[in-house]
């Protein structure tokens, strides 16, 4: 293993925090999911896939910078995922464990290789002219679009944090979260809460493949690469726990980043699912997560 | 097991048999070649997650070992393609008994066994291509020698009674299996953990067998791939797709049942040619399909649609 | 040397102390009793006894043996056969195919499984209903099936947990003397039950289980007239009012 001078680890660091923070979006959306209907969702890659070709074909059809992109993209993934959960995963699954993985499997399965059909595998990137900007901070160049991925990740993690501490929403979500059939006698209506999570779900993963769209190529697998990421930041974040998932994505983020320094790029990714493996087997409910 | 057991797999085996006679065209036999291959890989899913109810997303983790060791003992170690491919299995069947003994030793179940099977299978993907002793990137090549002593057969008649040959093996191991105290304890395993513990089951050493019995059948599957493709790399060995079409044909044929898996993966590819002829080689659109009706079949369970028909027609 | 002995069992989830300081004993070839108000504890001092769950302290000895913490499958196989109290059936399975499964403990081979099944189904009544499937049944034919699967593994001793819980009175009537013949053939039983008639019909000696503790040992009739029992039933005071209007 190479040793690096102090600022080029540092750096490394610094960007592993920024995408870090984008990551721990991602992983929002599965663990509000989780902490809801309690569900692991497999098709949440398969959504993201389907945010960044929305994102890009916005940039490539309408010409819209992927962060103006996020205005329509928010409602329209809202309203997708809210359908998915109401129309399709509720319905078929009805609460069956099994059932669940299998339809959530099913829709990434569709998403993914209908993405392929339409886009082929070629890989594609958007051009922004401030794609390849950094900052100086000292001695460290971070990214401009990293920089700006970390803000409004905070930004959406705090808006959504208002939503479910003060909004009747988010009442009656965390309501459904903690007790769904004590909810249903209050007459909280337990399926419209749980498609409205998905769909929260949803919209967090349009704001993330915004964020991230200047900074990664677009490819039918991308959304799997990130979501074994993301289910990696749930597992050691805690099912369910919203902190867990951004300081989960922030400990994962830097993780990546120095084994990619160390052990370059291919490797890289083992680290990952090696952590991930190791959270599963030794304690899967997380190191934020309520004991089993 | 009685002969009365074995009479439908006789039965099969017999109807199988006469493809090649009855079917001489090159590009047909292949693709019949290459059902059978995924029918046993789905064979060994369905002994864990059909008759075990543990669904693994994982299982090219098994297919791919099978693959790659068939293929880089034969390259590396000079070993006959015969033991090698014996040894495939055994290497698949040892990664099914350590993964199995790490997920289920630490209780996981449900979503995250799945989930950890996903990562497994990963992780062996991305080592196969990063690592020089696998051919990296570039992938391995068995150099064509084509000697019944080779294991590789100038007719692909001859080739499509192996991979049959195969099949039908893994039939008489599930049919024993069902017959077997091991098969009624599995089951049983699947139905309810708690209420099979307090019946004196072993559950740990009941799913341990389950998992190698079920890596060794899909590592066959792999084994066997590479030794009639003669090419294999780490997309192909433990890519997603041949843990989709393992869990797949099951499921859509019937988790749980003796002729599922084959029943699954006879249609499934069917569909996928058939969709081909319709809309022309778009790649991913019998995925699509095939994601569609994993929806489809678990929102209207086949052995729901009797029921579900009557009801319909009553109104 | 008791058959069972429960000796200072505590049992401690988290703040809960769903169980304290219990000590009770279980005599061969007898129907005992373990009876209390809802929450006592007297589902998990099964759950202890039967390996499913470790005791926070305290033993339970078998035969002398010291059995705690072993797990369930490994008692069963020494021959502790429990009973849950909500029925846990193999939901796909044949009423048939549920029970072999508690047979194949003892035996290897599926038709001698399959005809222990049968033998055991004639035991509890169940011989009309073998090829159905084990959901389909009414409650009293699942809480049969399930007193049945763990019958078939041939225990010496069986805890039931509330078998009798959700029979109307005939379908009570008609247990009482299959758990009788059970104990007549051989097979200690400790039974959990609200269903006070069959107490009192069934069990030679009786635990009171009451917030964790046992207050009361007895014959039938000494615990039930024992006022502690009576206030863990009716409360604070209630034996001294029963006393002053008799």
């Amino acid at each position: 293993m190479r040793a690096f001078p102090a600022e080029i680890v540092l750096e490394a660091v610094a960007n592993g925090l920024l995408t870090g923070a984008v990551y721990g979006l991602v992983a929002l959306g599965l663990t509000l999911v989780y902490g809801v209907l309690h569900i692991i969702n497999f098709a949440h890659g398969a959504l993201l896939t389907l945010a960044m070709y929305a994102a890009f074909v916005a940039w490539h059809a309408f010409g819209l910078d992927p962060y103006v992109a996020i205005v329509p993209l928010v409602p329209i993934f809202f309203a997708l995922g809210y359908a998915l959960q109401r129309f399709v995963i509720g319905p078929a699954s009805r609460g069956d464990d099994s059932n669940i993985l299998l339809v959530t499997l099913g829709l990434s399965i569709a998403i993914e290789n209908l993405m392929l059909a339409i886009f082929r595998s070629d890989t594609l990137s958007v051009q922004v002219p401030y794609a390849m900007e950094v900052v100086e901070a000292g001695p460290m160049l971070l990214s401009l679009p990293r920089l700006i991925g970390f803000g409004v990740a905070f930004l959406v993690a705090a808006v959504l944090f208002v939503i479910l501490a003060l909004t009747d929403t988010g009442r009656a979500i965390r309501a459904v979260a903690k007790e769904r059939v004590g909810a249903a006698l209050v007459g909280i209506d337990v399926s419209h809460v749980y498609a409205v999570t998905f769909g929260i779900g949803a919209a967090c993963l349009a704001v993330a493949a915004c964020l991230l769209l200047p900074s990664f190529y677009v490819s039918p697998r991308v959304g799997n690469a990130f979501v074994l990421v993301a289910f990696t930041i749930v597992v050691l974040g805690g099912m369910g726990s919203v902190p867990g998932a951004l300081l989960g994505g922030l400990f994962i983020g830097v993780v990546e980043s120095l084994s990619g320094l160390y052990l370059g790029d291919s490797l890289g990714q083992i680290g990952i699912f090696v952590i991930f493996i190791l959270v599963l087997l030794f304690r899967p409910t997380g190191l934020f997560g309520a004991r089993a | 097991m009685t002969p009365r057991d074995l009479l439908p797999i006789l039965a099969f085996a017999a109807l199988a048999a006469l493809v090649p006679i009855l079917v001489t065209a090159g590009t047909t036999l292949n693709f019949a070649i290459f059902t059978l291959i995924l029918c046993l890989a789905a064979q060994g899913w369905n002994i864990l997650g059909g008759y075990g109810g543990q669904y693994s997303f994982g299982h090219a983790a098994f297919f791919g070992t099978g693959a790659y060791a068939a293929a880089l003992l034969q390259l590396k170690l000079g070993i006959s393609p015969y033991g090698a491919f014996a040894t495939g299995i055994a290497a698949a069947a040892t990664v099914g008994f350590v993964i199995g003994f790490l997920s289920f030793r630490s209780g996981l179940r449900g979503s995250y066994f799945a989930l950890v099977t996903l990562a497994f299978a990963e992780v062996f993907r991305v080592l196969a291509n990063a690592v020089e002793f696998t051919g990296g990137a570039a992938g391995l090549l068995i150099p064509i020698d084509v000697r019944p002593a080779n294991f590789q057969f100038a007719s692909r008649a001859s080739f499509y009674l192996v991979a049959l040959g195969l099949v039908v093996v893994a039939l008489v191991m599930t049919r024993a299996l069902e017959r077997a105290r091991l098969g009624a304890q599995l089951v049983a395993v699947r139905e309810n953990e708690q209420a099979a513990r307090a019946l004196g089951v072993d559950v740990l050493r009941v799913k341990l067998s389950a998992i190698t019995l079920s890596a060794g059948i899909t590592g066959a599957a792999g084994a066997l791939y590479a030794q009639y493709f003669l090419y294999i790399d780490s997309n192909i060995a433990y890519g997603s797709w041949i843990s989709v079409e393992a869990l797949l044909a099951p499921i859509i044929g019937g988790a749980g049942t003796l002729f599922g898996p084959i029943v699954g993966a006879v249609l499934l590819h069917s569909l996928a040619e058939f969709t081909k002829s319709l809309v022309g080689r778009i790649p991913g659109v019998d995925l699509v399909i095939f994601g569609v009706l994993l929806i489809l079949v678990v929102r209207f369970p086949p052995r729901d649609l009797p029921g579900l028909i009557r009801r319909r027609l009553g109104r | 040397m008791s058959f069972l002995e429960v000796d200072k069992v505590s049992k401690r989830f988290g703040g809960l102390l769903a169980v304290s300081d219990a000590s009770f004993t279980v005599a061969e070839g007898s129907i005992t009793g373990l009876i209390g108000p809802n929450g006592a504890g007297k589902t998990t001092l099964f759950a202890i006894v039967s390996g499913f769950e470790p005791p926070t302290s305290g033993q339970v000895r078998w035969r002398g043996q010291p059995i705690t913490g072993r797990p369930p499958h490994v008692l069963a196989g020494a021959g502790i056969a429990r009973t849950f109290q909500i029925v846990q059936p193999f939901a796909g399975l044949s009423v048939r195919e549920n029970i072999a499964v508690g047979a194949f403990l003892r035996h290897r081979r599926r038709a001698d499984a399959l005809e222990v099944a049968e033998q055991v189904a004639a035991r509890v009544g169940l011989s009309a209903e073998l090829d159905k499937p084990a959901a389909a049944l009414t409650v009293a034919g699942r809480k049969r099936v399930e007193l049945a699967k763990a019958l078939a593994t041939a225990p010496q001793l069986l805890l039931l947990d509330e078998v009798l819980a959700g029979l109307n009175p005939s379908e009570v009537r008609d247990i009482v003397p299959v758990v009788r013949a059970i104990r007549d053939s051989g097979v200690t039983v400790l039974m959990i039950e609200h269903v006070m008639q069959a107490v009192m019909n069934l069990c030679e000696a009786v635990h009171v289980l009451a917030q964790g503790r046992i207050i009361a040992s007895g014959t039938p009739a000494e615990v039930v007239a024992a006022p502690a029992v009576i206030e863990a039933y009716l409360g604070h005071g209630a034996a001294a009012r029963l006393a002053r209007h008799a």
